[in-house]
């Protein structure tokens, strides 16, 4: 029996190496994107490897696997992803990065019309296995040590969107550990993945990751705390905010169930909606503004397939219908906090201010 | 430099083909047949054909909106076409995806596109592709003036430029997008100027005239699988009909300018050159045009006796499945 290896990575961490393990084992995988080495062209000044993309994910891949497979971009979201979409028609496995999902406006055709639709208009004959991976989110919240700052297009969501197309695969992982196994179900899997990754995540979310490879199941959420008297189903970073909402609230006697959604779409409905069978109670916390979102869709599924089970309305905690604000006073306004997710869960009990 | 006797042929049999195939095809649409939106190739035939000459069978064509020359030029059945197009489950796509979007990846025909210059950065990528594989593939985009115009063929342009990557970028002048004409949206007098922005030869060739287009086309296909990285060519040619099929060309342009147009046929144009050179006879071209008439009627009598796809298909091909996934 093997006893695997298991340490401490950050998040970023921890999908550098699985994108480095995913890359030794398969010589048609590539990765793409600007800054995702960094340096470009200057190895004979003995520069090389000057970023590595806003988690640093990439950092050291282009040292190991050079720049035929490491390939740094110039700013052009629409054609090196569009380029992405050609290439794993034709015998790669690209894997792109979009620094920021607020800069898909700059390629949303290849994602929206293309990589989305190629193997359902074309009847099936070509396999896709695209990899987007895109870093999102505020830096607000509870904790405001981090600093905001990054303002209205530099810090959205955004995922709605994404979700919203079908053909897409969207992942949004939660821990260190998550990260990694999601990001090499993306990466083997024959069809277009978005990865999104949570900015404060990269930086703070670090946890116990296993050395040898292995998947998290895309389409499949998972429990990570169990409860019986609410579900609070939470999306990428937000679960973080769930769990320490439960925290605080079995200090009062509410023992709260804590949902990980991890795959955005196909949205594993089965998974809430047992949760939601036993706990009777749902809220659902979600970064992404409200219109038209995620937390609305879970909000309607539950409603529409497990209304019996409930024993009061549903309830969403989101940001605002606002542009992401830039003071730091604003933006910890605007992201969703535990004080507002305990609110709610104390609005399904009746109690509380 | 000629082609041998056999590609010559060759090309004289494709260029009719696709002829037949358009004609056909908007025959059909004028009596009735909801084959939905087409886009007619009628008159462009010399530009599909004289590059697919200069093509390897493993080599990669990206194409456009107006897609079924290029398709035809590079091996794709027209029975699998024409049922495409009638919505049947035979079809290329199988019926998902219809005259916009008729794709053949096993005879390298990465898919028409209809979202314009799209399918110029998807040739890029299966450039790049072979170049990471080293394959020696070459990958060609058929692209419109009009696609000259949006930022992704510049994006695609520049990537291609910068990783030497065997792309030939191939530019159909047919005058009009939709109904704007070329000279009022192209900043500079041809689309082949452009080439200088990113380092690569450009050319502009006579696109009514099949050898002129195959020669350059033979120069670029050998520049791309030496290495050299990409090149562009402007072919200026002519759409004989409107835009798509309900789009009545007179409103935008005069019947003098398409009697012109029509003077200058690329197929009577290489027909009287094969004869006039003795390369064939009457004859033999005759029996070709008569193969063709006879395989485009195939290919009708195919798709009208087809099934169409059944309910259940609606759902099917959404995502990728993943058989055989390695753990």
């Amino acid at each position: 029996m093997i006893t695997a290896a298991v340490r401490e990575l950050s998040f970023g961490q921890a999908i550098n190496e699985a994108i480095r393990q995913e890359m030794r084992r398969d010589p048609t995988i590539i990765v793409m994107g600007e800054d995702v080495a960094g340096g470009a062209g200057r190895a004979h000044l003995g520069l090389i490897d000057a970023w590595g993309g806003p988690l640093r994910a990439t950092r050291g891949l282009i040292t190991e696997f050079g720049p035929e497979r490491i390939l740094d971009t110039p700013i052009a979201e629409m054609g090196f992803l569009g380029a992405g979409v050609g290439a794993a028609m034709s015998g790669l496995r690209p894997i792109v990065e979009i620094m920021f999902v607020d800069l898909i406006g700059c390629c949303y055709d290849q994602i929206m019309n293309q990589a989305a639709k190629m193997h359902y208009m074309m009847g099936g004959q070509v396999d896709l296995p695209l990899v987007i991976r895109t870093a999102y989110g505020t830096r607000g919240g509870d904790n405001r040590t981090y600093g905001g700052g990054a303002g209205a297009q530099h810090s959205q969501t955004l995922y709605s969107v994404l979700a919203h197309i079908p053909g897409l695969k969207v992942v949004v992982p939660s821990t260190a550990y998550n990260a990694k196994g999601l990001t090499i179900a993306a990466i083997r899997d024959n069809g277009p993945v978005i990865v999104l990754e949570h900015k404060f995540l990269g930086s703070s979310a670090k946890g116990s990751v296993p050395e040898e490879a292995y998947t998290v199941p895309i389409g499949r959420a998972q429990i990570v705390r169990r409860g019986c008297d609410v579900t609070l189903c939470g999306i990428g970073r937000m679960t973080h905010i769930c769990s320490e909402a439960a925290n605080s609230l079995l200090s009062e006697g509410i023992d709260a169930e804590v949902l990980d959604v991890l795959t955005l779409s196909p949205l594993d409905e089965g998974t809430i909606l047992e949760s939601v069978s036993r706990t009777r109670r749902l809220v659902v916390v979600d970064e992404d503004t409200p219109t038209a979102s995620m937390a609305r869709d879970i909000a309607a599924r539950v409603a529409d397939k497990g209304f019996d089970d409930l024993d009061a309305p549903i309830k969403t905690v989101t940001a605002p219908d606002t542009p992401v604000p830039f003071a730091a006073v604003l933006e910890a306004l605007y992201t969703p906090s535990a004080a507002q997710v305990i609110s709610a869960v104390h609005s399904l009990f009746g109690t509380g201010a | 430099m000629l082609p041998s006797r056999e590609k010559l042929l060759w090309m004289y049999e494709r260029m009719t083909l696709i002829r037949e195939f358009e004609e056909r095809l908007k025959w059909l649409v004028e009596t009735g047949v909801p084959v939905g939106a087409v886009h007619y190739y009628t008159g462009q035939e010399a530009c599909a054909v004289g590059l697919c000459a200069a093509l390897e069978a493993t080599d990669w064509i990206a194409s456009t909106h107006r897609g079924h020359g290029h398709c035809i030029a590079k091996g794709v059945e027209v029975h699998c076409m024409m049922a495409e197009i009638y919505g049947k489950i035979t079809g290329s796509n199988r019926g998902k995806g219809g005259s916009m979007h008729i794709t053949d990846v096993r005879v390298g025909m990465l898919g028409v596109n209809p979202i314009v210059g799209m399918g110029v950065t998807h040739a890029v990528g299966a450039a790049l592709s072979a170049k990471v594989r080293k394959t020696q593939q070459v990958a060609v985009s058929f692209f419109g003036e009009g696609a000259a115009s949006i930022g992704a063929v510049h994006e695609a342009m520049n990537l291609a430029a910068i990783w030497k990557l065997p792309v030939v970028f191939l530019c159909e002048n047919n005058g009009y997008a939709q109904s704007t004409p070329v000279e009022y949206a192209l900043s500079v007098p041809h689309v082949a100027d452009r080439a200088a922005a990113y380092s690569m030869p450009g050319v502009t060739v006579d696109g009514q005239d099949v050898i002129a287009v195959w020669e350059v086309a033979a120069t670029a296909v050998e520049r791309a699988r030496a290495g050299q990285g990409p090149s562009l060519i402007e072919c200026m040619t002519y759409r004989y009909y409107g835009h798509h099929q309900g789009d009545d060309a007179h409103r935008y342009r005069t019947k003098e300018e398409e009697a012109a147009a029509r003077g200058r046929d690329c197929i009577r144009r290489f027909r009287e050159q094969l004869l006039e050179q003795g390369t064939v006879n009457q004859d033999a071209l005759d029996a070709i045009d008569a193969r063709n008439r006879k395989k485009i009627d195939e290919a009708v009598a195919f798709a009208e006796a087809s099934p169409l796809p059944q309910p259940a298909d609606l759902f099917t091909n959404v995502y990728v499945e993943n058989q055989g996934e390695r753990e």
